[in-house]
């Protein structure tokens, strides 16, 4: 579920809050909040769409998990499945890079 | 080509509500929704298009990456693809909508190719189009849907149609979840386009999926088919949300103490980590899938690690705990019956596309994988967008019905009892997900369900309207519950097991049962069968 919204890196764009299938998140003056972790499916697209890399999304989908968030911020896993799939501009070559036909069939 | 663009006009609504005037009305801003809001649009027709969640991360597709049966037309090519799924789907399939499909598939990957979507060029410089990542498919359907001319309005679930003073079906109304006001779309068709239910079990990217569009369509008459074909598991680590089965493919299966579980295979051998969850936890280690696989795996479906990764687990190395996740209809063949090559459905006006429809004329009772469901999404999409259309062009300026709200349950005060949303969809579930009610099927068990199931309906019946702030989590715990009925219902009206439908009082396939079981009804459910087209062709000659 998801587990941080990081002030130091928010701009505030509101991107998660229209993107967010289950409209876990609300719009404030100030940078958005979760406000209903509850219904959040665990489907990882605020990440992708974050053009921030300021969230994180726990892989835990049934618990919530407590986040050290310096901890995490000296790791590379905030914004590493953006750039895995191609969705940063250092890595658009990785848009076109699915393997998938090589494994079908097995 | 310049297609002349005809927008939906806003018209003046009371305060508190948005309305607006449409030709075609697209439920669901999936795959199957949003090609059918390109093609309506295409055609002339003025389009809303109306998501639950957001169009472009809405629905299992966006969250995933997905096969797509796209086959090369070559004959032999075809032939093959299309007998290789016979005896797995109960030879159920109908040749030509299997033919159909194929060429619909082909024709529209050849379009996203066109507009851009990077398919990746294998060793030999050819283009690889079976395949689709979820996020950047569905980013750039948005982006088609939008430069149609289709109006889309996110955060916008629909909760119950209007109808004309003929039963015909003529628009829908919602909320808007982020405006907290009201909408009402009038429009000449609608396209159901809301997907499956998956009764909020967390498989990747499906909690929108509740069945909403069966509600609504069930309220004005609509039939049913095939939905005894409702019990498909995926395969996910046991804490996370990431299911791949195709990876399973090179897993070992164990249990606690480290002994392989007999007969467990992501392929083929399902039941048999079924059976072993019944006892106790089971483990897997993709311990099969040699360096290349490996690297294949990490480029093909990142999101696949992301539970990895983020846990420290290897799972090439690591064993880790799995569960299986119920996906319902979004990945069994059940839906809305489809009458006719235009996708329309028994109601006049009412046209359904995806995984909202069913699946049995290109997958009998057996899917598999995404795959099938992909391309029946862009074909059926297709189809039912121009059906729409042409159906909306033809009824011609249709200015001053008459027309009324169609819903039902959750909207009438009946008693002082308030709707409960949560405790009613714990109901549905607690039916649904059990392996030994819904995977391994008998009819006893099938019937102690059903009798819970009916008793609840009815009692939720009898409850009051749900207040502004319950209504649609209300609305999606009465799809859930009428969803488990129809599909317990049919699961007894098929005394035999075929495809996906396996009862343990009656393990093997029955010749005489190569029918359709169709279904229906609100407070009273019902079931009847219909011949398979084969079979009904064979009497015909005789």
């Amino acid at each position: 579920m998801i587990e941080v919204i990081d002030a130091e890196r928010c701009t505030s764009c509101d991107i998660c809050v229209n993107v967010c299938p289950t409209n876990v998140f609300d719009k404030t003056d100030g940078i958005p909040v979760i406000a209903r972790q509850g219904d959040c499916q665990t489907c990882f697209l605020c990440e992708l769409y974050c053009p921030e890399d300021a969230l994180y999304v726990s892989p835990f989908a049934d618990e919530t998990q407590p986040v050290d968030v310096v901890a995490l911020k000296r790791t590379d896993t905030m914004g590493s499945y953006r750039r895995a799939v191609g969705w940063t501009d250092d890595t658009r070559d990785r848009r076109g890079v699915d393997r998938s036909y090589l494994l079908f069939g097995h | 080509m310049t297609i002349p663009t005809h927008r939906a006009e806003r018209v003046s609504a009371p305060a508190g509500s948005v309305e607006f005037d449409a030709d075609v009305l697209v439920l669901g801003g999936g795959p199957a929704g949003t090609w059918a809001a390109v093609n309506a649009a295409e055609r002339g027709a003025r389009v809303v298009l109306a998501d639950k969640g957001f169009c472009g991360t809405s629905g299992a597709t966006a969250a995933a990456g997905t096969g797509v049966w796209y086959i090369d037309p070559d004959p032999a090519l075809r032939e093959t693809a299309m007998a290789n799924r016979e005896k797995l789907g109960g030879y159920l399939q109908d040749r030509r909508w299997m033919a159909r499909v194929l060429d619909g598939t082909y024709q529209q990957s050849n379009r996203l190719a066109d507009w851009g979507y990077p398919y990746p060029l294998d060793d030999r410089g050819r283009s690889q189009r079976n395949s689709l990542q979820g996020p950047e498919y569905m980013r750039l359907m948005r982006k088609r849907t939008k430069q149609a001319g289709a109006t889309i309005l996110d955060h916008s679930p629909a909760l119950e149609l209007l109808v004309d003073d003929d039963g015909a079906v003529a628009g829908a109304s919602g909320v808007r979840r982020q405006k907290h006001d009201r909408w009402t779309v009038r429009a000449k068709a609608v396209v159901i386009a809301t997907g499956g239910c998956a009764f909020l079990s967390k498989t990747l990217g499906s909690n929108v999926l509740t069945g909403d569009g069966y509600l609504m369509a069930a309220e004005v008459g609509a039939e049913f088919s095939s939905m005894e074909f409702s019990n498909p598991y995926a395969i996910s680590p046991a804490f996370g949300s990431v299911t791949k089965t195709l990876f399973y493919g090179w897993a070992t299966f164990s249990y606690e103490d480290g002994s392989v579980v007999p007969d467990a295979a992501s392929k083929g051998g399902r039941s048999a980590i079924a059976r072993a969850l019944l006892q106790g936890p089971v483990y897997a280690r993709l311990d099969r899938a040699d360096d290349d696989v490996q690297h294949q795996m990490r480029v093909s479906q990142p999101n696949f690690f992301l539970p990895f990764d983020r846990t420290g687990i290897d799972p090439f190395k690591d064993r880790f705990p799995v569960t299986l996740r119920l996906e319902g209809t979004v990945r069994g063949t059940g839906g809305l019956r489809i009458v006719d090559d235009s996708c329309a459905t028994s109601v006049p006006g009412l046209y359904a596309a995806g995984d909202a429809a069913t699946r049995e004329l290109i997958c009998g009772g057996f899917t598999g994988g995404g795959s099938h469901n992909a391309a029946w999404a862009m074909s059926s999409g297709t189809w039912a967008g121009q059906g729409a259309a042409d159906y909306a062009a033809q009824l011609g300026r249709a200015t001053g019905r008459k027309l009324s709200s169609a819903g039902t349950i959750a909207f009438r005060s009946r008693s002082r009892r308030a709707f409960e949303p949560a405790a009613l969809a714990r109901a549905a579930q607690d039916e649904v997900y059990p392996y030994g009610l819904n995977y391994f099927r008998e009819a006893s068990r099938l019937q102690g369900a059903l009798a819970r199931l009916d008793a609840a309906w009815r009692d939720v019946s009898e409850a009051d309207a749900a207040g502004e702030a319950d209504v649609l989590r209300a609305r999606e715990a009465a799809a859930m519950l009428a969803t488990a009925r129809w599909m317990y219902r049919s699961a007894l009206a098929r005394p035999e097991s075929r495809g996906m439908h396996r009862r343990d009082d009656f393990p093997d396939l029955d010749d005489r049962q190569r029918h359709y079981v169709t279904t229906g009804g609100l407070d009273e459910v019902w079931t009847s069968v219909r011949p398979h087209a084969d079979v009904a062709y064979a009497e015909a000659a005789e």
